[in-house]
């Protein structure tokens, strides 16, 4: 009677598979098992930078077994408070809501920043505006001004692509930028970060929001079809492109955000030298690589003190 | 003498233990559907706790991870599901019934014999490859004859839609349609009425009920789907107010949200309030059709 023929479900047994396999795996090698497999979990925003971590990790370690999933920031938290993954990602920070539920369940989560992530705003290339104030995003995503010609723009109605709300991406621009006020029911909700560069590249009136390490194909040139927006803090302040890496470095991009991995109290074994690789110089070349933007001194500081 | 008794009694065994096999196999789909709608009612009644059941039933806003107020109205959800459904009927119900008639009362045997399979086929093209042409083939289609931005509408759900109801409908109306006995058509056509007359005025009527319970099923069939409308329309949160805008349809909701949800919270309770509605609706729907389906069976006997 029900068709919940769903992505989810697909998920959920993909997920099943391979929880499947990891423990026929350990059955074979049960003195491994411990320290060798873990399960990294959630924000879609990181997937592809931690599974292409994982992988080179994976490398040079022969014998270590990493598996990362998506499904986004709260499954992944989620996911660590039910104790059905080693490592959480997660692209926003813990909610005190999940943080008393943690608490409750006797989790105690270590977070670690592995990088930094900057938003960015997107419209097709046809789109005549290059700039816009992080009010001016807020009043579009929020409903406010509907028509590009407010803006200067053409007479158009906008229409607006965004995640759906499992993601870190959608709760970030909701607290930084909408000023934790509503989005418009207008939006669509897209499946992924790809989907909305997908439909802004075909709607001349789209406008949407990705993460920076979406906006590169797999040569590192900036996708065609879209137009990265550059962004000012207020209206007398200068713009800045995401693109821009001395700008995110600096925080003068006003939309950027660390990217976090939690893991339930001390990290040890494999987790432990997996968040060290990463932390690395070598991990942070790859994190550069891959379109988002090394962690600054002090998150760094505060990462190792959470390592020991 | 022994022997055949020998032979007797073990037939007899094997005959109750086969009716027995039958009958647990019977009585254990019930026992399903009770504890499917059992499971539903215990996880959905804990969030009426915070939820006003006057809200939930009334409220168009739907918005339960919102930093301002927690909002729980379905009745957006419940019209968009409604909507895109009746434009599914509306365009696959006509043509449905043509294809059944043409192949009960027009087509060659073996014609038939060629056509009904591969329509049936249909029905088996798994729905994230209907929803994936809606995104890449039919929604920018709509965009361009709409003269729109995007094409994630409800009219593009309900073109999926339709394709994806097609073989339910045509399969249990052509058989309707088979079924009124040969005599009503020869007494017709005795009486001077042409294919066509005794098509419209004799066969169809009296199959009337078989095909209402084709069109029932067929809504069953296109209320419930997901992945195919989660893909194709949008999913805005708006009410909608025609089929060209984006919607978000019962199904695709509880798909976006259960995920991600924290377990045992008011939002995650409500999620199975939706999935009981959903439920109770595809209930009445196909129970709707079955009793049609048993008043026809009735008639012509």
């Amino acid at each position: 009677m029900f068709n919940k023929k769903t992505g989810q479900k697909m998920k959920g047994l993909i997920h099943l598979g391979l929880v499947l396999a990891l423990a026929l795996f350990s059955l074979i090698q049960p003195g491994l098992a411990q320290k060798k497999m873990i399960q990294i979990k959630g924000s879609d925003t990181m997937v592809n930078l931690v599974q292409i971590l994982a992988e080179e990790y994976m490398a040079k370690n022969p014998g270590a077994a990493i598996a990362v999933l998506g499904g986004g920031s709260g499954t992944g938290i989620t996911a660590l408070i039910n104790g059905t993954c080693d490592i959480a990602d997660h692209s926003r920070e813990w909610k005190q809501k999940e943080l008393d539920l943690a608490y409750e369940k006797g989790v105690r989560p270590r977070i670690f920043a592995i990088a930094v992530d900057a938003l960015s705003i997107i419209v097709n290339e046809k789109n005549p505006l290059d700039t816009l104030t992080m009010a001016q995003v807020g009043s579009i995503f929020r409903g406010e001004i509907k028509n590009w010609k407010v803006l200067g723009g053409a007479d158009q109605k906008i229409s607006l692509y965004g995640r759906q709300s499992n993601s870190g991406t959608y709760a970030f621009l909701q607290e930084h930028v909408l000023n934790n006020k509503n989005y418009s029911p207008e939006v669509k909700e897209m499946n992924g970060n790809a989907q909305i560069i997908e439909a802004v590249t075909q709607d001349l009136s789209g406008i949407g929001y990705v993460g920076v390490g979406y906006l590169y194909d797999e040569n590192g040139n900036v996708r065609r079809g879209i137009k990265v927006l550059k962004i000012k803090k207020d209206e007398n302040a200068p713009a800045f492109s995401p693109l821009d890496k001395e700008a995110v470095y600096s925080a003068k991009y006003a939309i950027s955000r660390p990217l976090y991995q939690s893991t339930n109290g001390k990290p040890s074994g494999l987790a432990a030298d997996f968040i060290r690789f990463e932390l690395s110089l070598e991990g942070q070349a790859i994190v550069e690589k891959e379109g988002f933007f090394k962690i600054g001194q002090e998150l760094m500081e505060q990462n190792l003190k959470n390592l020991k | 003498m022994h022997s055949i008794k020998k032979k007797g009694f073990g037939r007899d065994l094997k005959e109750s233990f086969i009716k027995n096999v039958f009958k647990i196999s019977g009585l254990l789909t019930i026992l399903t559907l009770l504890g499917i709608f059992a499971l539903l009612l215990y996880t959905a009644v804990p969030a009426f706790r915070e939820i006003d059941l006057k809200e939930f039933f009334t409220s168009t806003r739907w918005d339960p991870t919102s930093p301002e107020k927690p909002e729980y109205g379905l009745l957006s959800m419940l019209v968009s599901s409604l909507l895109v459904t009746a434009g599914a009927l509306l365009l696959a119900f006509p043509v449905g019934l043509a294809v059944a008639a043409y192949l009960s009362d027009v087509a060659k045997p073996k014609t038939r014999e060629i056509f009904k399979p591969i329509i049936e086929l249909l029905a088996a093209i798994p729905s994230v490859v209907i929803g994936f042409i809606g995104i890449t083939l039919i929604g920018p289609l709509i965009a361009r004859v709409f003269k729109m931005s995007h094409g994630l509408t409800a009219l593009n759900g309900s073109l999926l839609l339709a394709i994806m109801a097609l073989p339910t409908i045509i399969s249990i109306s052509e058989d309707a349609l088979r079924a009124v006995p040969q005599s009503y058509a020869e007494a017709s056509l005795a009486v001077g009425a042409n294919h066509w007359q005794t098509l419209i005025r004799v066969k169809i009527p009296a199959a009337k009920s078989g095909i209402i319970a084709a069109f029932m099923l067929g809504m069953g069939r296109a209320i419930g789907e997901t992945m195919t409308v989660l893909m194709a329309t949008g999913n805005a949160r708006s009410f909608p107010h025609g089929f060209l805008q984006s919607v978000r349809t019962l199904t695709a909701n509880i798909a976006i949200e259960l995920g991600e949800v924290p377990y045992f919270t008011t939002h995650y309770y409500a999620l199975f309030a939706l999935g009981l509605v959903l439920f109770v609706l595809t209930f009445i729907i196909n129970l709707t059709a079955d009793l049609i389906m048993e008043k026809q069976k009735r008639k012509l006997q």
